[in-house]
């Protein structure tokens, strides 16, 4: 099992738990990915240049990673990561989960960390069922077809 | 907001250290995330538990982080902590949820990683990006006509108590 990488696994999600904590503390608001760009449109003033800024910052940031992460774990390879399914694949995989993160308000992020973290019930619902859709699908795409 | 510059900066450094983990713990990778999906492959060995990792991390730091603002009056920047503070389990939920495993274990991506992956592999990763944009903007389009059935209950009742 040479891919299994606990060390920045962990690291990674304190830094996303992080994030979190400033947005929470220093913004009031949930670091829930799919609700900050959900907001952007209708545009309402005011709301919409947090949601940039907080959006720009994570490729910022994942090119950081890129960039200097190799260099000091060497569970991080040097290899940019790779797509395997096809473009119109692509676009059909983007639109359910635009359309799933808006009608259950929410994603890996603000149902995963942000929800689990308070101990909501409609989050475990949330997470507990994403979970099982995925890997039903991942089982079919894999095994199956 | 009360102070401007300390919320736009503090959305952006959220922004960039958010990133930072999803590229150090390689979420942008989408080949790792089905590796994680793939429960299949623990008999083999090939079950990749780091996503599991993240997961904990995260949920560890913010268990914490997200209950300090009871030290406080209110945000550092901003005049009141905002939270929907929803509690119904509802159809939406459920379904909404179920749409989005499908796409996420399709495509590996889920909204943070494909939004952070665009630094690094922006040629294929846009298109879903785009997409995944457009799919949240015509459910929300969908949702406030209230035509198809994917409004809350709650929110539905108090609309039309309020007609």
């Amino acid at each position: 099992m040479d891919h299994f990488t606990p060390l920045t696994a962990g690291l990674g999600g304190v830094l996303i738990g992080l994030s979190a904590t400033l947005l929470w503390l220093v913004n009031g608001r949930t670091a829930g990915i799919s609700s900050i760009f959900g907001g952007i449109v209708p545009v309402h003033r005011g709301e919409v240049p947090w949601r940039l800024l907080f959006l720009l910052g994570l490729p910022i940031g994942a090119w950081l990673g890129a960039e200097y992460g190799p260099a000091i774990f060497a569970e991080i390879p040097t290899a940019l990561p790779s797509v395997d399914i096809g473009p119109a694949a692509l676009v059909g995989a983007g639109l359910l989960v635009g359309i799933g993160t808006r009608i259950s308000r929410g994603c890996t992020s603000g149902h995963g960390i942000c929800g689990l973290s308070r101990l909501s019930k409609r989050s475990f619902v949330a997470v507990g069922t994403f979970m099982a859709t995925a890997a039903l699908t991942v089982f079919v795409m894999r095994h199956v077809i | 907001m009360r102070r401007p510059f300390a919320y736009l900066g503090a959305a952006l450094a959220a922004g960039i250290v958010f990133g930072l983990g999803l590229a150090l713990s390689r979420m942008t990778d989408p080949q790792k995330i089905k590796d994680f999906l793939d429960f299949a492959a623990i008999p083999t060995g090939g079950w990749d538990p780091s996503l599991a990792f993240v997961m904990g991390g995260g949920v560890l730091v913010a268990f914490v982080g997200l209950r300090l603002h009871r030290l406080f009056r209110r945000p550092l920047a901003a005049d009141a902590f905002q939270h929907g503070g929803r509690t119904e389990l509802d159809v939406p939920l459920v379904a909404g949820a179920a749409i989005f495993g499908v796409g996420w274990g399709l495509a590996g991506f889920c909204p943070g990683p494909a939004i952070a992956a665009l630094s690094l592999i922006p040629d294929q990763v846009w298109l879903f990006v785009a997409a995944m944009v457009a799919g949240s903007w015509i459910a929300g389009e969908v949702m406030e006509r209230g035509g198809s059935g994917a409004v809350p209950v709650g929110l539905r009742t108090a609309d039309a108590a309020a007609e």
